[in-house]
């Protein structure tokens, strides 16, 4: 967890401005930083992008690897979400094994992706019961200003949407792109003092009481949801944080196009 | 290392498969400055190779025991991502990151003036994005950058590069199918001002001779590459002076 500490006058000042209806960095509440996307930027993985939110900087790889489907699922491909918060990104994380900040980030990303079915993992069967595609998708938080959650979503959804299965290096035929169905989109706010806030800052996370985290389709369907923090969130807020992520996941959706 | 191939290293014009003449470096780009939270930071490419290294500290030592009353510790952490080599990469250090670790804080340590940080320490993250053989010496190249944009006092930047040897030629920087298949992979650094060599390895088979010119090949790239460090330096931190209004 954060050993970082924040001075009160910062916290106060935070506070005081979302009276206003104002930020630090000049955003109204409900506004998003500026999103930057970079698709293909390593040419060994066989998908990736660099996603920045503001000063938030993650990089995703998807890695494509033949191997043995689950005895439940002989038909399907694999699916497996990892995170890393590795210590270039911020003082307060350190090496090692993923911690449970790294473990929940992870699943939220996995659980969007998953529960959209923007992977076709129909599609990604070889031979029933013996070998399918696995499809790996790692996480690197570069650089942390908060919203992790976001940032990750984004990148791992372009990397996806990028992707080409490496059928041909393994003898299965020729190289087609990656099966995907759909663009699931979170978005993420944090109440601070009974203001809610949409793409956190660091800054911001650190005084904030609760974090909502709400993944749409492009049908403006929920396709997946984290409530962290905390502090407690009234169903109005929750309906509010709903409703700003399915119009503010169309934004981001038009970014990536 | 020297698994027996067909592969041609050398054309007939006295080339290499990526076009370049033996005693050529791959493209190398550097950048300083790179990431907002670290203290300093630095990306590198090395022909394919795509390396981030970012510094924090000097700092409090954790864990503690680490502590050296005296000066302060470099402790270095060399990392693959999952995505950066053909096959997906475990996650986690293993054995051959470790060692790489080592001698790269080694190798920092004789420059760091370490004596003025007591009990302190200057941690470098090396990430290697994508790797095609040389990662080792472009994680080095890409730490002294980052330590040098950190403001950490340093008697000299560090350059280092592999000199290689494939089908009987010594090469310069080596990508990745000639140390796949060639006859041996020598990674060096040295500390420009002195000429002394802070970093060295061996693997493969080499004779005394061979070894020796490949000693002068690598010095005489490292300073190639000490000139691009300095470059990147200079750029990051190049002030544009504002026309003066009378």
């Amino acid at each position: 967890m954060s050993r970082s500490i924040i001075s009160e006058i910062r916290k106060n000042h935070i506070i005081e401005l979302l009276k206003k209806g104002e930020r630090m960095d000049g955003r109204a509440p409900m506004d998003l930083r500026d999103i930057s996307i970079e698709t293909n930027v390593v040419d060994s993985a066989d998908g990736s992008a660099r996603v920045r939110f503001g000063k938030t900087d993650v990089m995703v790889g998807i890695k494509l690897i033949i191997g043995t489907p689950f005895s439940d699922t002989p038909n399907k491909g694999v699916l497996t979400t990892g995170a890393e918060l590795i210590p270039m990104g911020h003082s307060d994380f350190e090496s090692g094994p993923p911690g449970e900040d790294a473990i929940e980030l992870a699943r939220v990303v996995d659980r969007g992706i998953r529960e959209s079915g923007m992977v076709d993992v129909d599609k990604l069967c070889i031979t029933p019961g013996e070998s399918v595609w696995m499809c790996f998708i790692d996480i690197y938080a570069l650089n942390y200003d908060g919203n992790l959650f976001d940032a990750s979503n984004l990148a791992a959804v372009a990397a996806l949407k990028t992707a080409v299965v490496p059928a041909a290096e393994a003898g299965k035929g020729e190289n087609y792109p990656l099966p995907v169905t759909c663009t699931p989109i979170s978005v993420t706010a944090a109440k601070i003092a009974n203001t809610l806030i949409l793409d956190p800052t660091f800054d911001e996370e650190m005084i904030a009481s609760a974090r909502l985290t709400v993944t749409t389709d492009e049908n403006g369907d929920l396709r997946a949801m984290q409530k962290g923090g905390q502090g407690p969130l009234t169903v109005d807020e929750v309906k509010a944080v709903v409703n700003a992520s399915r119009e503010k996941g169309e934004e981001i959706r038009n970014i990536i196009g | 290392m020297s698994m027996e191939s067909d592969i041609k290293f050398i054309d007939e014009n006295g080339l290499r498969i990526d076009g370049r003449r033996p005693d050529e470096l791959r493209h190398i780009k550097i950048e300083a400055g790179v990431l907002e939270n670290a203290d300093g930071s630095a990306y590198v490419e090395f022909g394919k190779n795509k390396v981030l290294a970012a510094v924090y500290g000097p700092r409090e030592c954790h864990p503690r025991h680490l502590q050296n009353p005296s000066k302060a510790i470099i402790q270095c952490k060399y990392n693959m991502m999952t995505f950066s080599v053909s096959d997906r990469k475990r996650p986690g250090p293993d054995r051959r990151s470790v060692e790489i670790s080592k001698i790269i804080s080694e190798a920092l340590e004789s420059v760091v003036q370490t004596e003025l940080f007591p009990r302190a320490s200057i941690d470098v993250y090396m990430e290697i994005l994508q790797a095609n053989a040389g990662t080792r010496c472009a994680g080095l190249v890409a730490a002294s950058v980052a330590l040098a944009d950190a403001g950490v006092p340093m008697k000299d930047i560090i350059p280092a590069i592999a000199v290689g040897k494939a089908d009987g030629k010594l090469l310069l920087d080596l990508n990745k199918e000639e140390d796949n298949y060639g006859q041996a992979d020598v990674p060096m650094a040295i500390i420009p001002k002195t000429g002394e060599v802070v970093l060295l390895q061996m693997d493969g088979h080499m004779t005394q001779e061979e070894f020796e010119t490949a000693l002068d090949m690598g010095i005489k790239a490292c300073y190639e590459i000490y000139e691009l460090q300095k470059d990147a330096l200079k750029r990051r931190y190049a002030v544009e002076t504002p026309e003066v209004e009378e």
